[in-house]
């Protein structure tokens, strides 16, 4: 049988690799956009936490096996269409995530000073779409609204001390722009409390352990939350208690090395805050900060719903990013697309009403969770596919061409893919630039660039 | 290099080549030959239920351990601890006699699904003689997993 599956990050990897382990006659090709592979592993985990990408390994095994092909820089509802993959493909499988975000609503959204966190995390690591994105880094107090691992870990790259983020793979021009950087306090705010925080406690301890940063959190924040937690999930409750410590503690004094530099660059988390308007400077040129309406919660828990009380307060600020999650887009008039949850209508991975069609991933979940939660929801896909494979539900006795249908659409399109041995040319020329500077690699920003690297 | 990363522990092989190359150093001769470790036996348990026995050695890594044996048991990460793709759950009395995870594993295993009182980080693993018997078994992801599990909601 031959599975087409369209994305090439986690979701798109994993499933095709569990799909390979259980069907030692499947062939599966990957589809992806972009001349390079690995989705949100190489533009969306920070750069300061190479760890995560090590996963890159495995899927490279799985790319380099004799019955998986990889296909880049061809997009999937225009250079060829889902249904002409349905043509060429026994199984089609759409793992291509989340590539927009969600907007805020208010008015001076769109004001100079204001970014979506998405484009900022892509415009620091590489992503050619978010380039040419130059925030404004002149101001001294930055607004991150949302409390999850992304707002994390934007206030940790805008605090980070330079010496540590010039060994990673960030970008050379953001590392550039982040060296001539005022911002020197970050503030997370979130619509509701600490109770209902996205993030998770690595992360947390992580922004609390920042060299030359010290923690701000209002312990009037934290006043009942002790108890209330007694009884809550072991991870909800470590979490809240590590928010709790800190909260009380004493600012640690700092090293005395960092002692002669400025002063100490400062985060805290804002709850209950939900932005109203993002306010103009006096010349109406730019953001000068948010005006947030005061809430209370109604109910417990994850469920807890922000109602706004009425009161509202000013924050001051010259850089507002808007974390509050990712977002799928349709892809193709002949998938069904459910635009209020912003996911692929799915029962176990398998799209509802067209046999044959499969999703994995956050365009099947939606945007939230980590490796471990993609992978899980991939091999659930996977398992959905081979049963179906098992069971005779996916018709296997027409023969399909797989790429040799697809290669002459996108020939007579004029689209040329990149191979998986056209990527590792391009991966040793990042990697080649990056050891001068001291970098794992130094990220290739230009798709044109990448195409010249491999003689296309 | 780069940021500070988290002690890898997947380097049994590298750490008994050193003591090898070292003592061979200290000798002033030959390499030396060193000892086979002792025997520790195993019961993997598999995604589907199914015992797995296997027999491992002293110090073999019990994440690298269950995949040189066929296990679908995922290092995503590499052994680095920076995910929970490795989770494994320790019959009970062999959980008592390992050390005490460090505030790192114990973080990652926040994140891991179906966590439970036995839960440990396959990496983060040696076989010891204490283990002798033990029953290590993977997570069971029901089909329904998505209903039963920790799903984050948006509010």
């Amino acid at each position: 049988p031959r599975v087409c599956v369209v994305g090439s990050g986690p979701a798109g990897f994993y499933t095709a690799q569990h799909i390979l382990k259980h069907h030692g006659g499947a062939l599966v090709d990957i589809y992806e956009k972009l001349p390079v592979p690995f989705g949100l592993v190489r533009f969306g985990v920070a750069p300061d936490h190479p760890e995560v990408k090590n996963v890159t390994n495995t899927f490279t095994q799985t790319a380099r096996s004799g019955r998986c092909g990889f296909y880049g820089n061809v997009t999937v509802g225009r250079d060829v269409t889902v249904p002409e993959l349905q043509q060429a493909y026994h199984a089609v499988v759409l793992s291509y995530g989340a590539e927009d975000n969600r907007v805020l609503g208010i008015p001076g959204e769109n004001l100079p000073g204001v970014y979506s966190a998405r484009a900022f995390v892509g415009w620091y690591n590489g992503l050619p779409e978010n380039q040419d994105l130059k925030p404004d880094l002149s101001c001294e107090t930055a607004l991150i609204l949302g409390h999850g691992n992304v707002a994390l870990d934007i206030a940790r790259i805008l605090l980070s001390p330079l010496q540590l983020l010039r060994k990673t793979d960030i970008t050379d021009s953001s590392l550039a722009a982040l060296a001539c950087s005022k911002v020197k306090r970050v503030w997370l705010v979130g619509r509701r409390g600490p109770l209902q925080v996205a993030f998770t406690i690595k992360e947390l301890r992580e922004m609390i352990n920042l060299p030359g940063a010290r923690a701000v959190l209002d312990p009037a924040d934290f006043k009942g939350l002790e108890s209330a937690v007694k009884d809550a999930s072991r991870p909800r409750k470590r979490l809240t208690e590590l928010m709790i410590k800190t909260a009380l503690e004493k600012p640690v004094e700092m090293q005395a090395a960092a002692a002669g530099a400025a002063a100490p660059r400062e985060w805290g988390l804002k709850f209950q805050r939900s932005p109203q308007e993002v306010l103009p400077s006096a010349d109406g040129r730019r953001a000068r900060g948010v005006r947030m309406a005061l809430t209370r919660l109604e109910g417990s828990g994850d469920s807890a719903k922000a109602i706004p009380t009425g009161d509202v307060e000013e924050l001051e600020c010259g850089l507002v990013l808007s974390s509050i999650g990712y977002r799928s887009l349709p892809l193709d008039p002949a998938v069904p697309f459910d635009s209020q949850r912003g996911v692929i209508p799915n029962s176990s991975g398998r799209v509802e009403g067209v046999p044959g069609l499969y999703c994995s991933g956050w365009v099947k979940r939606g945007p939230t969770g980590v490796i471990i939660t993609t992978m899980n929801d991939s091999f659930d896909t996977a398992q959905s596919l081979l049963e179906d494979l098992q069971g005779g539900v996916l018709d296997i006795s027409p023969s399909r061409e797989g790429f040799g249908l697809v290669e002459s659409i996108l020939h007579s399109r004029g689209v040329r893919p990149v191979s998986f041995s056209d990527w590792e040319k391009i991966d040793a020329a990042e990697v080649a630039r990056g050891k001068a500077a001291g970098k794992p690699r130094e990220k290739i920003v230009d798709p044109a660039e990448m195409l010249r690297i491999i003689g296309h | 290099m780069a940021a500070p990363m988290a002690a890898a522990s997947g380097g049994s092989v590298t750490r008994r080549l050193l003591r090898g190359v070292s003592r061979s150093l200290s000798s002033g001769g030959a390499p030396a030959e060193e000892p086979e470790a002792a025997v520790v036996n195993v019961v993997f348990v598999d995604r589907e239920g199914r015992q797995v026995p296997v027999r491992g050695r002293v110090g073999d890594n019990v994440l690298h351990l269950a995949q040189r044996h066929g296990l679908e048991l995922e290092g995503a990460c590499e052994a680095s601890l920076a995910c929970s793709t490795c989770h494994v759950y320790i019959s009970e009395p062999h959980l008592a006699r390992l050390p005490a995870p460090d505030e790192r594993e114990e973080d990652l295993l926040d994140q891991a699904p179906l966590l439970q009182e036995n839960s440990r980080l396959g990496c983060q693993l040696r076989l010891s003689p204490a283990l002798e018997g033990a029953r290590i078994a993977l997570p069971r992801l029901t089909r329904n997993f998505y209903v039963d599990g920790h799903v984050p909601k948006p509010h």
